[in-house]
Parts: C-alpha cells; structure tokens; sequence
C-alpha cells in the first residue's frame, strides 16, 4: 500500500511555472486528485483560461482546451451540449471569470448549464504583473491603484453572492487554501461541484481563495495569513448553496 | 415568358400571402419563380410590399423596375407604385382605401372596392382573397381549377377551415373583374 | 428527383445545415438573420441535436469553439454587427484549426447601420476581421438554392481543412424565397481523433490550444497554416463566367450582385455592346487568374457591390491594371438592372465599343 504524498494519476509530472509560495498548484492537484477519486480521467474535458492558470492543460493528464480570454464557460457549454455526460469544467482566475468573462460566466449559471467552474481568486491580475481585478479590496494596493483602491475603482466583487442569486445554479462555495483544513474543505466542495454537475443538478462553482506573493509582495507565509485574515472577511467562506443529493 | 406581380399595401393586409400564392401557382405549372418581400421595421405596421417573379427561363435578377402587374392595396401604395408600372402593364387599386383612380393613360387600369365586395360576400377580412381574385381573372396567370391548391400551400396548410371562404371570396373577385371587363368593353364600343 | 420546396433563404441555410448533418447551433438573434435562428431553434432538438440562443455573438462563436473541440459539426449565424463581436472566436478556430461553418446575411452598416441589403463585410472577412496571420474561406452564393449547396460545400471544405468557413448571404437573400432541392446525402463523417472527448480510447490526452510561447513554435505554427492556406488556394477556387471570351466590357460582382448584374448584361447584348459577367463564388480564395482571364478582352471592367468598393482592390490585383476598372455601387439597397446597364453603356462609350 502506498504511503505519503502520492501523484494523482491525473497530474503529469512536470514542474509548475508558478511562483513560490503561489496556490494554484495545491488546487491544481485538489481538482487532480478529485478525478482520480471520481474515476473520470477518461471521461473529462478540462477547458483552461488565460492568466496563470493559462498552462492548465499541460498539468493536467486528461483532454483539454485552451480558449480565448473569459470565454471558457462559452466553450465549456459547447463540448458540454455535444457530450452531454463527460466531466467538463473551466480553469479561471479572477481577471478572466469576473471581468472579461462576466457575461459567460453569468449566462452559464443562469441557464444552469451541466459545467464546474474553478475560480482562483487572488485579488488581482497575476500573469500581466499585478494589475487591479474586480475582485481588488478597498485600499489595496496593485500597479493599477497606486494609491490604493479606493472609490473612484469601484467595490471588491463577489461572484458567489451573485450567482447563488442563479436558479440554475445548484452547488455555489467559497473555499481557501491557506492550511491544512482548508485545503481538505476545497478538495471536497470541488468533489460536491463535479457531483452536481454529473448528477444533472445544475451549474456549480468553487472560488479559491489564493495567495499571490510574488504580485503582493510578501513571502509564501505572510501571503497565507493575508488570505486568512484580510480576505476572508471580505469573501467570507462556506457553502452558499448545496444541491440535495450531494449533502 | 416572364411576368413580374409587385403586391403592395400596408401590413396585415394580406398582401405577402398573395405574394406567396403566385409564386406557388408559378412553380405548379413548372416555371421559375422568385419572391422578393419587404422586411423588418417595414413590417411592424408599415406598409409592405412583395415582388413576384414567374419565369420560362432561369430568373437573373429577382429584382425589376418595372413590372408588368402592379396591385395597390391602399392609398400610400398607389402614391408610390403607380408610377412604375410598365407600359401596357396592368394596375389594379384597391378602391376602398385609395381614393382615385390611375392618372396613367398608357396601362390597363382597374378600381376593385375589395371591401366592399367582401362585406357583401360576408367575409369582412377577405379583400386581399377578392384582390387575388380580381388579379387572376385580369392576367390569366395560372390555371384557376389548381387555385385551391395554392392556397393550401400558401398558407402552409393553416387555416384549412378558412379554405371554403378563401375561395368563395376569389370567385367574387374573378366574377366583378369579369364584369367589370365586359363593361370597359361595352363602353370602348359605344365611344 | 423530388418536389421543390419554395424556401425563404434563412430558413434554407438552416435546413442545408440541418441536411449537411450539423446538429449543434449557437446563435444570437440580429435582424435580417433571425430566422435562421428561430428555425434551427425548432428543428434541431426534433433531429436529436442542441441548440441555445447565447447571451452574446461573442459567447455563441466560442460555443461553437467548444463544440468544434469536441468533435461536433457546428455552425453560428449573424449579420454584420454580430460578425463584428465573433471576430476575435474566428481567429482562435482558425489557429485551433477547427471545423465550423460561420454564415453572415450581411446588412447595411458600418455602426449600427441599418438592416437592408449589404455587401461591405468584404474586408472584414476576406482580408481578415480578427487577429493575425490566417485566412478564412468565404463562399459567395447568389440563389437560395446556392445558400443551400454552399453551406453544405461550406461543411465539406471546413472538415477537408479543418479550418473555419463563411458563407455570405445578405438582407435579400436572407428573405427572399426561391423554389429549392435540399441535398439527400451529408458529408461523409472525418477523422476526428484530434477532438477533445475525453481520453476514452486513447492513452494521451488531446490538447486544443493556440498559445505557442516560443518564437520557432510560433513560426512553424503559422507556416503549417498557410501551407494548408496555399493548398486551399490551389484546390478550392470557384467562379462563374458569363459571355466573357470576347466581352469589351467585364462586369465583376458576386452574390445577389452577380444576378442583377447578369440581367444587365444580357440588356447590354441586346442592344450590341459586348459585355460579359465574372462571378467570383469563393472571395477567398479568390479566383484572381480565372479574372485575369476573363478580362483578356476588356477594355473596362466595373465592380458591382452593395459597399463602397472592397473587392475592387482583388480585381485591380488580378487584373494587374491591364486597364482601368471603376466601381458601380449602391448602399442600402440591391440596384435594378438597368441601373447597371447604364454604367455598362456609359462605360462602353468612353471606352469607343458601343454599337
């Protein structure tokens, strides 16, 4: 019997392009490992996005599609409608689902298309260095709020209080990454997610809390404590709506 | 041979579906046929107009300037249509909503009170069906015995109870057109 | 053979894709196009296919994106405006080299324009409209039974590629009704061991992507696909020639132009000027040494477009300004024959040809 840390099968074995300390590569694993479990390697189709989860599809040991920017959830629902029982999710960060990818995002979880959505929310736009997102809190600082982010740009946006708003939407959470604990209670809402949508209930989404040192400009440890005590009370956690049948 | 039918009137009139029934008639008999309708911000109670192409040959341009048969269901039309009918075409207006008749002395001209006619035949909303009548007895464009048919087909087998009455509401069309000819006739002899 | 069917051109469009085995549409309603839309909405779950009415021409091409990836035989359809939005979709199918059928039923613009007749999508679609080094097959029909064989034909070239096609149509053809033949057979099915199914048979996973980082990656990358490009060009020319062996006068135009444009030339050989019509059927590629032959005996040549002159620069380029080729345009309408014939007239005593 195998001890310890193993591979998911689903996992190529490659070194990530992410920063230290980055978390995409925990929840890049979680969604791996959730596969695994699940047995459905050979029956997912993984659609990327562009930002830093652009790479997605090289990580990932299964089929996938690298789409234009915010537009993974439109073409998420058109393998979705062709194979109607594959495992068929999205990739994005917060630049690309809550910005340029609103309308898709949004018009997916209202028509409660069959599709998860994993959203890594860091606050900002990592891969172009740092720049405000949508989802930038109140006085923080990026490239493109020097001086903070303050009225003139506008509220930190929260995706899951929106889309729990969806009829379509059946499984909505709110999950971080910055201990043990936590990584234990994504891995299972990404697990409720992709269970939802195989059981024909609805759309699903699991936003990621996740750390961003590099763009913050903190070591990997103050970047996880900055999730835990400055986001969460702006992006509070938990489960916003839960399907019967996944409970 | 070919023969151009541009069909006019305000929307809701009727005036497509006598479109459609020639270009329907036209393919019965073998022929080419092109139908051209006026569309969009034009229909939502505008006035809207169709041109009919029946042809011998491959139909080059679907469009005309002048065609040979002009059929003004009301007012605005006659304004707008009755100057591009082709000499020695055939203009037929609809007397009960334009009020004049042609001012052209190179075409056959004829007034239909097509409301009128289908008030007395008891079948209020059947003037563009009186019109269609007066249209088929003035050009002799199809065969008349396969009208029914045409019908059917123009409207896509709907309003099948309505058939009885479309019909009846052409015969009345084709009777007035036949007297009112005889009529021209008579008058051109005594002159 | 069977009955002929008198068919509105977007309903034609739908039914020849529906006949070409495309079971999967994603559109978003525009005037004139919508009943493309409201037919396919109707018919394709009757055929066992999806469809869904996207919240944007930008979401509908990347649903086409998406069911192209997983192995679907897939079409969008708009007017101009909502062309426009997919452009920057066209460019990831073609990079992605994916199959999929793009149908345009131009209307007037630019802007919000209006919703008559168009020809002024010629650049946006023949030259380019979105990003980067690629080409896109455009077919040009001028009948709605053309609408019908060149959405099928449109299938065939896309699948033969694997490469994105457009079919121009425009507010007229989009409406107007012609008695029509649907096609009995679709296109025999393709490989698709590149889709993205899921690894079901398979021990490595498919990858549908369009980044290439690396400078060479890039550059083998655009070489591959204007190799295929160069092979559509060879293999995938289309036109017509109408009277052309001794015509003095050369009509060019393509689509509803091309038969308004032929009743004007028959009116001009009736009256003894020698005029002829060029067709061009695919705009890209364009048929430009089939023109440069057609116009061996002009004196003059005039394009005849609904814009204010695109394809005339393709002419003049085929032509290689042997001899001077002006415009006959209108905006906002299809021009009357005779209109045509005029230019063709007037033309025709400049240049000292006329009867």
């Amino acid at each position: 019997m195998p001890k310890g840390y193993q591979r998911p099968s689903t996992l190529v074995e490659r070194p990530w392009h992410f920063c230290p300390g980055c978390n995409h590569g925990i929840v890049h694993r979680l969604v791996a490992e959730v596969i695994d479990e699940m047995g459905l390697q050979k029956e997912t189709v993984g659609v990327g996005s562009v930002g830093c989860g652009v790479f997605s599809y090289e990580y990932f040991n299964f089929d996938g599609i690298g789409p234009s920017h915010g537009r993974a959830p439109a073409v998420a629902t058109g393998v979705k409608r062709v194979l109607p029982d594959r495992l068929v999710f999205t990739y994005q960060g917060d630049g690309d689902l809550a910005a340029i990818g609103t309308t898709e995002m949004v018009h997916c979880a209202v028509r409660g298309e069959l599709i998860s959505i994993i959203f890594i929310n860091n606050t900002l736009y990592g891969m172009t260095g740092g720049q405000m997102a949508p989802t930038t809190m109140m006085g923080q600082v990026t490239t493109t709020t020097p001086r903070g982010r303050g009225q003139a740009q506008g509220h930190p946006f929260r995706v899951c209080e929106m889309l729990a708003t969806a009829e379509g939407a059946a499984y909505v959470a709110r999950t971080a990454v910055y201990s043990p604990a936590q990584v234990v209670r994504t891995k299972k809402a990404i697990r409720r997610a992709f269970e939802t949508q195989m059981a024909g209930l609805g759309f699903s989404l699991v936003e990621v809390l996740s750390a961003c040192p590099t763009n913050w400009g903190m070591n990997p440890l103050e970047a996880l404590k900055f999730v835990e005590e400055e986001m969460t009370p702006v992006f509070p956690l938990g489960e916003l709506k839960v399907p019967e049948g996944v409970k | 041979m070919k023969r151009e039918f541009l069909l006019a009137g305000f929307g809701g009139q009727g005036v497509l579906s006598m479109g459609l029934f020639l270009a329907y008639a036209g393919m019965g008999e073998g022929k080419k046929v092109a139908y051209v309708p006026s569309y969009g911000a034009e229909m939502r109670g505008g006035t809207a107009n169709c041109l009919v192409t029946i042809s011998d040959r491959e139909i080059s341009s679907p469009l005309v300037s002048d065609p040979g048969v002009v059929v003004v269901m009301n007012h605005p039309s006659l304004l707008k249509f009755e100057p591009v009918v082709r000499s020695g075409g055939i203009l037929l207006i609809n007397s009960s909503l334009a009020h004049r008749d042609t001012k052209r002395q190179d075409i056959e001209s004829y007034s239909i009170p097509t409301q009128e006619l289908a008030n007395q035949a008891g079948f209020s909303r059947g003037s563009n069906m009186i019109m269609l009548g007066a249209l088929l007895e003035a050009t002799g464009v199809v065969d008349v015995t396969e009208t029914y048919n045409y019908l059917v087909k123009t409207f896509n087998g709907r309003h099948l109870d309505k058939m009885p009455q479309n019909m009846a509401a052409i015969q009345v069309g084709r009777e007035f057109m036949r007297e009112y000819r005889q009529q021209s006739e008579a008058s051109i002899a005594y002159a | 053979m069977s009955e002929p069917i008198l068919m509105k051109g977007n309903e034609a469009v739908a039914e020849a894709a529906i006949a070409a085995g495309c079971r999967y549409f994603f559109g978003y309603p525009i005037t004139p196009q919508s009943e493309v839309l409201e037919h396919l909405a109707r018919r394709l779950p009757e055929e066992g296919g999806a469809y869904i009415q996207a919240e944007s021409e930008v979401s509908a091409i990347n649903m086409v994106f998406g069911a192209a990836c997983a192995g679907a035989r897939v079409m969008t359809a708009s007017s101009s405006p909502g062309i426009s939005l997919m452009q920057e979709g066209i460019s990831y199918i073609a990079s992605a080299q994916l199959p999929a059928v793009l149908v345009n039923i131009m209307r007037g613009s630019p802007g919000l324009g209006g919703i008559h007749p168009s020809q002024a999508d010629y650049f946006q679609s023949v030259k380019g409209g979105g990003h980067g080094d690629y080409k896109l097959v455009v077919l040009a029909p001028s009948s709605v039974q053309e609408l019908i064989d060149h959405t099928v034909l449109a299938f065939e070239i896309a699948e033969k590629y694997r490469t994105p096609v457009m079919v121009f149509g425009d507010a007229m053809m989009g409406q107007m009704m012609e008695p029509v033949f649907l096609p009995e057979a679709e296109p025999a099915p393709i490989d698709r061991s590149w889709a993205t199914t899921g690894m079901k048979n398979r021990e490595k996973p498919n990858i549908i992507h369009t980044l290439y980082l690396p400078a060479d990656d890039l550059e083998n990358h655009c070489q591959r696909l204007f190799a295929k490009y160069r092979e559509i060009q060879r293999q995938e020319q289309l036109h017509t020639a109408y009277l052309t062996d001794d015509a003095d006068i050369l009509v060019v135009a393509y689509g509803i132009m091309s038969r308004v444009a032929r009743a004007a030339v028959e009116m001009a050989r009736e009256d003894g000027i020698k005029a002829g019509l060029f067709r061009p059927i695919t705009l890209w590629p364009f048929p430009d040494q089939a023109l440069f032959q057609a116009a061996s005996h002009a004196q003059a040549v005039i394009t005849a477009e609904i814009s204010m002159g695109q394809m005339i620069e393709d002419v003049r380029l085929a032509i290689k300004d042997k001899v001077p080729v002006e415009l006959f345009n209108r905006i906002g309408l299809v021009p009357n024959p005779d209109e045509i014939y005029e230019a063709i007239k007037k033309k025709a005593q400049e240049v000292k040809v006329s009867a």
